[in-house]
């Protein structure tokens, strides 16, 4: 297997609860996959164990080959589901910060992806409004040229055309070398951009399945497909 | 960026059928170039690899060519278009008929009308 990033038999506990349970999982490089469950299904877990924010309680993690690290940090490419960037820096600050911080960090992509969004570069963080912040940082992980992006939840807050736009930015970013993890529970929106989903519920991996295959079979979308086998 | 796609059939053969489409109606006449994967993807807002393989469809019927360094085309065989426009409008109408026969209409009556409007829009 060649995967960008594969998981065997992962799993994270707290004490009794066990957060992911047995995950076994292989995305190839060029794949636009949604990872998609209810709250708490384990979601950023798995994120976070992707970029060595958590370490497993047990199995395996590797992202091209490596356990998270300090070489797989400069592989991945994270979008927290909150924005954490600081304060008192502007636009600006900030992708000076980036490109000392990655060396695959493409400035004028940033640069330019800035001018598309209608943001000022001189512009403080803590001047932004919400919407504004999470642009930012979505441009910030997307101007890296990274093997792996994991994007958790980045559709979240913001309005139907700045949604569009996100969307619309990931796939002309698209690589056929790199992987792209969009984490999610907006499918209806994301689906058409995604090739493959997959479905985690308290903890477990109940399905990972291409989004035409799931159309072709079930005569539903996969938000529809998704709300049946999530049914309350 | 367009959404807009049916729920209930797979996403690259709505786009197989948009270009189709888009092709026999002459929005895209003979011998032009299309753009690249990624554009035509990202402006329909649809994953790359759906989009290629919505195109590759649309290579298999030869409605649309590779060439090997400058890119993809739309044939400049104008019979081939026709045909594929023909057997549309042939989907098109046996729905059509299908749909009346459930309104309990027959066929005699459905000319019939097709005859009326034909007349009021005259």
């Amino acid at each position: 297997m060649s995967g960008i990033l594969e998981c065997r038999g992962l799993c994270k506990r707290y004490g009794a609860m066990a957060a992911l349970d047995d995950i076994n999982l292989s995305i190839e490089p060029g794949r636009v996959v949604g990872l998609l469950g209810p709250n708490g299904s384990g979601k950023t877990t798995l994120i976070k164990l992707c970029n060595g924010l958590l370490t497993p309680t047990s199995g395996e993690l590797l992202i091209l080959g490596e356990r998270p690290g300090a070489l797989t940090k400069a592989v991945v490419s994270y979008l927290p589901d909150r924005v954490t960037l600081p304060e008192w820096m502007s636009a600006r600050q900030i992708m000076d910060f980036y490109a000392d911080f990655y060396a695959d960090f493409q400035r004028d992509k940033a640069k330019d992806m800035l001018t598309r969004f209608g943001l000022n570069e001189q512009m403080k963080i803590k001047q932004m409004s919400k919407g504004m912040r999470e642009k930012l940082q979505l441009i910030l992980t997307m101007s890296r040229e990274a093997s792996l992006y994991l994007l958790d939840e980045p559709i979240g807050g913001v309005d139907p055309a700045t949604r569009d736009y996100i969307l619309e930015t990931i796939i002309r970013n698209y690589n056929p070398e790199a992987a792209v993890i969009i984490s999610t529970h907006l499918i209806a929106d994301v689906e058409a951009a995604l090739d493959e989903v997959i479905f985690i519920n308290n903890g477990h991996i109940v399905l990972q399945s291409a989004v035409d295959t799931i159309r072709d079979e079930h005569g539903k979308s996969v938000d529809a497909y998704f709300r049946e086998v999530f049914k309350c | 960026m367009e959404h807009g796609f049916r729920s209930d059939l797979p996403i690259y053969s709505q786009l197989v059928q948009r270009l189709r489409q888009d092709i026999v109606s002459g929005a895209l006449p003979p011998g032009t170039r299309l753009n690249s994967v990624r554009d035509l993807a990202a402006d329909a807002g649809v994953n790359p690899n759906t989009m290629q393989r919505a195109l590759q469809e649309l290579e298999r019927d030869e409605l649309v060519y590779t060439q090997r360094t400058s890119g993809r085309f739309v044939t400049e065989d104008v019979t081939i278009i026709a045909r594929s426009r023909a057997l549309i409008a042939k989907e098109e109408i046996r729905s059509f008929l299908a749909a009346m026969h459930l309104l309990g209409y027959q066929r005699q009556e459905i000319y019939q009308l097709l005859q009326e409007e034909k007349e009021e829009q005259e």
